[in-house]
């Protein structure tokens, strides 16, 4: 094993903004230090992608102990929505993009966006459905191969 | 501290070669390190980007985002990442002379 990390395959399964943002985050930082990225997302990760949804991804309020929030006040209507836009606010304080522009910054440092061919059938997506900067649908098998001679990081 | 002499100056810098003083920074000691790190030659579009950060960095103390970095110095992401293919916001910093910038974003 090399003691550098050179290239990094991140997977992104989920659709809440705490599931989407820490592989984008690790996508983000992998480029600025020189190492190879690939973003593959699958499930509900399809989100971050996904034209009329990613500007609309919200935190998950309910079953989360670290929001120190009672369930049930969880499930209020609205909440999610609250919770949201208070952690928009300070990350706009930290200079941490929205969502969209995040995963454009991405693709434009040389990143690979890839979608995963599963979820899409299963969700009725086609390529048309998704923002532009995604590279191509793929399978599973695709996947390992453009991993191939790297890490793999499943979030 | 170790120290590293820089286009015929000795000055201070951490252990993976950021200056840690960057008072002391020159261009001439840009043009050496940019080589060192692979850059033989600095256009006008590298110097824009480095001299934004140290813009930046002198005035704020911290040196900017590669987002901030994208939008206000005029170099948009993508350029930036073929001016500097090894990490734009890194390497324009131990060019420009200021120390290793610690953000995550």
């Amino acid at each position: 094993m090399s003691d550098t990390i050179d290239k990094v395959s991140i997977i992104v399964s989920r659709g809440s903004l705490e599931g989407i943002y820490p592989g984008l985050i690790m996508a983000n930082g992998a480029r600025m230090e020189g190492i190879e990225a690939n973003l593959f997302f699958t499930f509900f990760g399809l989100d971050a992608i996904h034209r009329a949804k990613h500007e609309h991804v919200k935190v998950a309020t309910v079953g989360e102990p670290g929001l120190h929030l009672a369930t049930w006040l969880g499930g209020f209507p609205g909440m999610s929505t609250l919770v949201t836009h208070q952690l928009a606010r300070k990350m706009e304080d930290l200079d941490i993009p929205p969502i969209p522009e995040f995963v454009e910054m991405i693709s434009d440092s040389g990143a690979g966006i890839y979608a995963c061919k599963a979820s899409a059938d299963l969700f009725g997506l086609a390529r048309e459905d998704l923002i532009e900067q995604v590279s191509d649908i793929i399978t599973v098998g695709e996947f390992y191969r453009f991993a191939a001679g790297g890490q793999i990081i499943f979030t | 501290m170790p120290t590293a002499t820089i286009a015929g100056t000795a000055v201070e810098v951490d252990a993976e070669g950021f200056m840690t003083d960057a008072g002391r920074w020159t261009p001439e000691m840009g043009v050496e390190i940019a080589r060192q790190n692979g850059i033989e030659r600095l256009t006008d579009r590298h110097w824009q980007v480095v001299n934004f950060l140290r813009t930046t960095y002198l005035s704020t103390g911290a040196a900017p985002s590669i987002r901030t970095l994208g939008k206000a110095s005029g170099v948009p992401i993508k350029e930036l990442y073929q001016l500097f293919p090894r990490g734009p916001a890194k390497l324009a910093a131990k060019i420009g002379g200021i120390p290793k910038p610690r953000g995550c974003i």
